[in-house]
């Protein structure tokens, strides 16, 4: 190389070699390069930091026992080797097999001997025997398995009833009335924009519909609150239809995942090739049948696509459940009652204080990590089903 | 069919009209999807405008009529500090102390005022005086030295005037039921005056939250707003078009770049409410010695801060731009590029010089309609923790905050009838910020795709 170098240097004409034309290097553009790929790998962390969050606080829910407020005491001091307990009145009542907790130590319970006195076996768990002081918290310690998370038809944090059955109920309720209003909708507006509307027509639509995708769902869940349920008040009588109630929330979340639907299908339609439309009219259909018998059929993959998105958008709809569903859990499936939905809860609950770490806070994170899977395996659907329809015409 | 008495009819042209009828009546049917989306809008708008403007009943304990000749947010300094010296002379040195100082009541009244009214302006001849040594005059002479007219006009409100409102109605009943609702006042509160009232008005923009609605003001939550938004785009934009150009310019298709292309579109799809959960237990827990600033030497905050809710801003909205902003470089034609690269430029120079100016366009018009989104976005901000009520005004990164969005779900939850009014007021300030926004975006877009087109 370096004899090479010296014979450049000393022929004027500089032949053009293979080493004067190899790529310099440009450590500055090897900088930026660099930088744009980390920007990149941001995307990659910020996925991994969803899955870490919600596994790490949602493993803490299921993995370990959690400590809830009994409301009773310790009336006498125990000693550290001491399995006979004296609790006061009043709070929790204890059953045999559940655990205690006194200051970081687990107590099982093996016999109750009434309800202030309790035989206990010490150490439960592993957990460090210690002498307590009277007047101490007695804790109500909880582990919940996944079973009982997803078989217990109650949500009631304050007594310790973690089934996510209810905020399920309100929330697969309330997306199947959207997409009730969604689909016939937002599939007939593509249609028509796709097939029957003028270019005119559609550069009036479009931003229409562009408009509505724009509105701030807080925005829409005043509507829904102040405008819808006053007039299914209106329709079905006041003592039928809640103040708050999932219809409206329904309702509303339809309208607004709308565009979301329109916009996949249109272009789904309209990646459907001339031919096969021109086909279908030589063959003397009238345009209905083209676009029911020909057209939807080969857009069904895409038109498939939107209403998965359509859902796992509904699904994770927070502020218009939030103001128009109404609070607390229940379990019904009367549209018309007050339920709260997964996105609900974790919303309500979190406006209030939280102290981090307790069970109510892990348990949102278990809420917010099943929300998270039911949406990514929609999303993830979505998206091979819109892979396979690009492909199919190209 | 042979056998029919009717007149015999062709029956290829009965069902060929059977068919064109079926058309017909689908084709219409379509066409009426639409009008749900126009609908809606118009419903929407109708409902939040309904809500914004109308009738009250409002009873005062001292009507402003009989203050002044002129309506009071008119008057100037001097003349609302004249009704507060006339009306309430007793009450100068309490709102002193409440608007001015900064110190607990009991040194307030032990300290002479330049100790206790630090940093505000002062005549000499006051500076040495107790509170209780001054005269009404000088109080006079203190508040109209240190606040603004708009201060002084609540203060006028607040102490002397006291305007409650009784019942509100809307704006349609307004217009069209006046005489019945006048009739409603009058038999159920007789002392009631019947005003028209527009929620958004110049003191609802001022003032800051409130637990009246005729006080409460959006002025935290709009100065939160910009702030949080200033944060999210310092953060997202350079982030999302630095992606965005990687993965379209120097990618090259391998399984990273695959997952990391996947990995985007599905995070557009991720629920907002999740990102707050990211961010709570990211940006307020676990970086709280930078969020809160403590490093920086702030002490009066956790991590619920502007800087938490501007970052958990930008990576709900970071998908989108980076979205957006790889088909603005999609679409600059590759003949462009080529171009560049006859012309002996580097890879570098070819993307500064001609890739970005001719998608600039395109990537500024996904920018705004992201902007407009975080702007609007509300659930994760509840989860990483807005603060409800906040009366002073956040300052820096490091203030607790609230936001437009935030503000409009705390009125419209509240049981009140008032604050639903106020939440409306709230929504149109807030569309009128989006629709402008957007109508921007869309000039660009419009004029980005004739550029390309001709």
């Amino acid at each position: 190389m370096a004899a090479q170098a010296a014979h450049l240097s000393d022929d004027k004409r500089k032949p053009l070699t293979s080493s004067s034309l190899a790529r310099k290097p440009r450590p500055f553009e090897t900088f930026i390069q660099t930088l744009l790929f980390l920007c990149g790998v941001v995307s990659i962390f910020t996925t991994v930091g969803i899955v870490l969050t919600l596994g790490t606080e949602a493993f803490n829910f299921f993995g370990k026992p959690g400590i809830l407020a009994s409301e009773r005491q310790l009336v006498t001091a125990i000693s550290a080797d001491s399995p006979l307990i004296e609790l006061t009145d009043g709070g929790f009542t204890f059953g045999v097999g559940q655990i205690l907790e006194i200051d970081g130590e687990f107590l099982l319970i093996t016999t109750v001997t009434d309800r202030n006195h309790l035989v206990v076996e010490r150490g439960y768990n592993g957990s460090p025997v210690l002498a307590h002081d009277a007047k101490k918290e007695v804790h109500k310690s909880k582990q919940v398995t996944l079973t009982e998370f997803f078989t217990n038809p109650t949500w009631q944090p304050q007594i310790a009833q973690f089934g996510i059955l209810p905020l399920l109920n309100a929330t697969l309720l309330i997306s199947f009335i959207a997409m009730l209003i969604a689909i016939p909708v937002g599939l007939g507006t593509a249609i028509y924009l796709s097939e029957y509307a003028s270019p005119r027509v559609r550069q009036i639509l479009k931003p229409t519909l562009e408009l509505l995708a724009g509105v701030p769902t807080v925005v829409f869940g005043y509507f829904a609150l102040t405008f819808v349920t006053p007039i299914l008040r209106g329709i079905f009588g006041e003592n039928v239809v809640g103040v708050y109630n999932m219809a409206s929330a329904g309702i509303v979340i339809g309208i607004l995942i709308v565009p979301t639907i329109t916009t996949i299908s249109e272009d789904a339609l309209r990646a459907v090739p001339r031919s096969l439309r021109e086909a279908s009219y030589g063959l003397g259909a009238t345009r209905f049948e083209t676009t029911t018998k020909v057209l939807v059929p080969a857009a069904l993959s895409g038109i498939l696509a939107s209403v998965l998105l359509g859902v796992s958008r509904a699904v994770g709809e927070t502020m218009v459940v939030a103001l128009a569903a109404g609070a607390g859990p229940n379990l019904t499936l009367n549209p018309f009652e007050a339920a709260e939905t997964i996105t609900g809860h974790i919303a309500r609950i979190s406006t209030g204080d939280l102290s981090f770490g307790s069970m109510d806070y892990n348990s949102l994170f278990a809420l917010g990590l099943t929300l998270f899977i039911i949406t990514l395996f929609m999303n993830l659907a979505s998206t091979a089903i819109t892979r396979r329809f690009r492909e199919a015409y190209q | 069919m042979t056998d029919s008495p009717l007149p015999k009819v062709d029956p290829f042209k009965q069902h060929l009209q059977r068919r064109q009828r079926v058309g017909r009546v689908w084709g219409r049917v379509f066409y009426l999807c639409n009008f749900v989306a126009i609908l809606t809008l118009i419903a929407l708008f109708f409902n939040i405008i309904n809500n914004a403007f109308g009738y009250v009943a409002t009873s005062y304990q001292r009507a402003p009529s009989t203050l002044s000749d002129t309506p009071l947010e008119t008057l100037d300094k001097a003349g609302l500090a004249a009704i507060l010296q006339k009306e309430a002379p007793k009450k100068l040195r309490v709102l002193i102390r409440d608007t001015l100082s900064r110190v607990s009541k009991e040194e307030f009244s032990k300290l002479p005022l330049s100790a206790v009214l630090n940093g505000s302006v002062l005549t000499p001849d006051v500076a040495n005086l107790k509170v209780s040594e001054i005269s009404d005059d000088q109080a006079v002479k203190i508040l109209i030295d240190n606040m603004d007219q708009v201060g002084l006009y609540n203060a006028v409100m607040s102490q002397i005037v006291e305007p409650t409102i009784l019942q509100s109605w809307p704006l349609f009943e307004s217009l069209t039921q006046r005489d019945t609702i006048a009739a409603q006042i009058k038999e159920n509160y007789p002392d009631a005056e019947m005003v028209f009232r527009s929620w958004v008005n110049s003191t609802f923009l001022q003032n800051t939250v409130s637990s009246y609605a005729i006080s409460a003001g959006l002025r935290t939550a709009l100065i939160g707003t910009l702030l949080v938004i200033t944060i999210t785009s310092l953060f997202a934009f350079p982030l999302g078009i630095g992606s965005a150009l990687y993965l379209e310019e120097y990618a090259s298709d391998n399984w990273l770049n695959r997952l990391i292309e996947t990995n985007i579109r599905n995070l557009a799809g991720v629920p907002s409410i999740i990102y707050g959960m990211l961010g709570l237990t990211v940006f307020v827990r676990l970086l709280a010695p930078i969020t809160s600033g403590a490093i920086f030497g702030v002490t009066d905050t956790d991590g619920r801060t502007i800087l938490s809710a501007g970052l958990t801003l930008g990576l709900v909205i970071l998908p989108v731009i980076i979205i957006s902003a790889q088909e603005a470089i999609r679409a600059v034609p590759p003949s462009i590029r080529e171009a560049s690269y006859g012309l002996g430029a580097t890879k570098l120079q070819t993307i500064v010089r001609t890739v970005l100016p001719t998608a600039m366009p395109g990537i500024l018009t996904g920018i705004i309609l992201s902007l407009s989104r975080a702007i609007g976005e509300t659930a994760p901000l509840i989860v990483v923790g807005a603060s409800t009520f906040i009366t002073i005004d956040p300052n820096g990164p490091f203030s607790k905050f609230t936001v437009v969005p935030i503000q409009i779900f705390q009125w419209t939850s509240k049981p009140q009838q008032e604050f639903r009014n106020t939440a409306a007021a709230a929504i149109v300030v807030l569309m009128v910020v989006l629709v402008i926004l957007n109508s921007f975006a869309i000039m660009l877009r419009n004029r980005y795709t004739r550029r390309l087109g001709s």
